[in-house]
């Protein structure tokens, strides 16, 4: 990142505000730790939360919203694919549970 | 030299490639590294998620959030501190950037001592690989392969800014290093975002 860069992507102001929100949304999560609710409710609740930390993570301090959009497109399409099809197998995590017999 | 040659040594920079996406290759090299790491973290959360779920008696033994609050609180700390001396390194200011790069690296120390003493205490409480007091077993081979394959990458991240911050205060590496360890170090944070809720936040105890 050249100097030039660097004032584009804001000076260490913008840093500090995207630190604060990330330490307000982790302890947002550990708050919702705490809720009287469904553990999945609280699953997608703390992955949603997760998710948006993330991306400001990616976007401000690893600097992928200043790169090429080509570049930025490659990291995420890729990356979300693959944790995409990551998830295929989650109604067979329950079958032990359910009682389901084995495949023969 | 034949005409031939003349053309192409002519021609040369139209047959030339340059970086890819345009970046400098360290940079291009590292982040194809997170993409493959990000994988290795998401396929052992989806597997301890698909464990916890097709498990009847899955224990939930953290009764105090003190010790992962300050983790988080430590770990995000250091990325900071690693983007200033990102940007002290940027500014030609060597003596900071090395100073900062510092101050992360005894942060990242500080995120290990605390991990490993929670450790500890958790296997006085009679957890280990196979069993535990509380539930099924497999709640300790999960709990322990992802915070120690987190705590691997963490020990590494910490030797990386020792040896690198050393490096370019000697003039050995230069600010794009550092850019491209800060990467490094910020994909660390990032994978710790999602540990904490989904190992230690859904598994306190009711």
């Amino acid at each position: 990142m050249t100097t030039a860069e660097a004032s584009k992507s804001g000076g260490i102001g913008k840093d500090l505000v995207v630190y604060i929100c990330l330490l307000a949304l982790a302890g947002f999560q550990f708050a919702l730790a705490f809720e009287n609710i469904d553990t999945s409710q609280l699953l997608v609740r703390m992955l949603a939360v997760a998710i948006v930390e993330a991306g400001l993570a990616v976007m401000f301090f690893m600097h992928l919203g200043t790169e090429k959009r080509g570049f930025a497109l490659f990291v995420l399409v890729f990356t979300i694919f693959v944790l995409l099809t990551l998830q295929y197998g989650w109604t067979d995590s329950t079958r032990m549970v359910v009682g389901a017999p084995f495949s023969k | 030299m034949s005409q031939a040659d003349s053309t192409l040594e002519g021609h040369a920079t139209g047959l030339s490639v340059g970086p890819a996406f345009s970046i400098p290759t360290k940079k291009f090299a590292m982040w194809l590294f997170i993409i493959a790491d990000t994988m290795t973290f998401a396929a052992c959360l989806v597997a301890y998620g698909f464990l916890r779920n097709g498990s009847t008696d899955w224990p939930r033994p953290f009764h105090s959030i003190t010790n992962v609050a300050v983790m988080t609180f430590i770990l995000l700390s250091s990325s900071l501190t690693m983007l200033i001396g990102l940007r002290a390194a940027r500014a030609g200011d060597k003596a900071g950037a090395f100073r900062w790069t510092m101050i992360t690296a005894v942060l990242g120390i500080l995120f290990m001592l605390l991990h490993i003493r929670e450790w500890v205490g958790l296997i006085h409480e009679g957890m280990t690989l196979f069993k535990n007091p509380w539930g099924t077993g497999l709640f300790g081979a999960s709990f322990f392969s992802i915070t120690g394959l987190h705590l691997s990458h963490v020990t590494g991240g910490v030797i990386s800014l020792l040896v690198v911050g050393v490096r370019y205060k000697g003039g050995r590496y230069n600010a794009d290093d550092i850019e491209v360890l800060g990467l490094y170090w910020h994909f660390v944070d990032l994978v710790w975002m999602f540990v904490v809720p989904l190992v230690y936040l859904l598994n306190l105890a009711r």
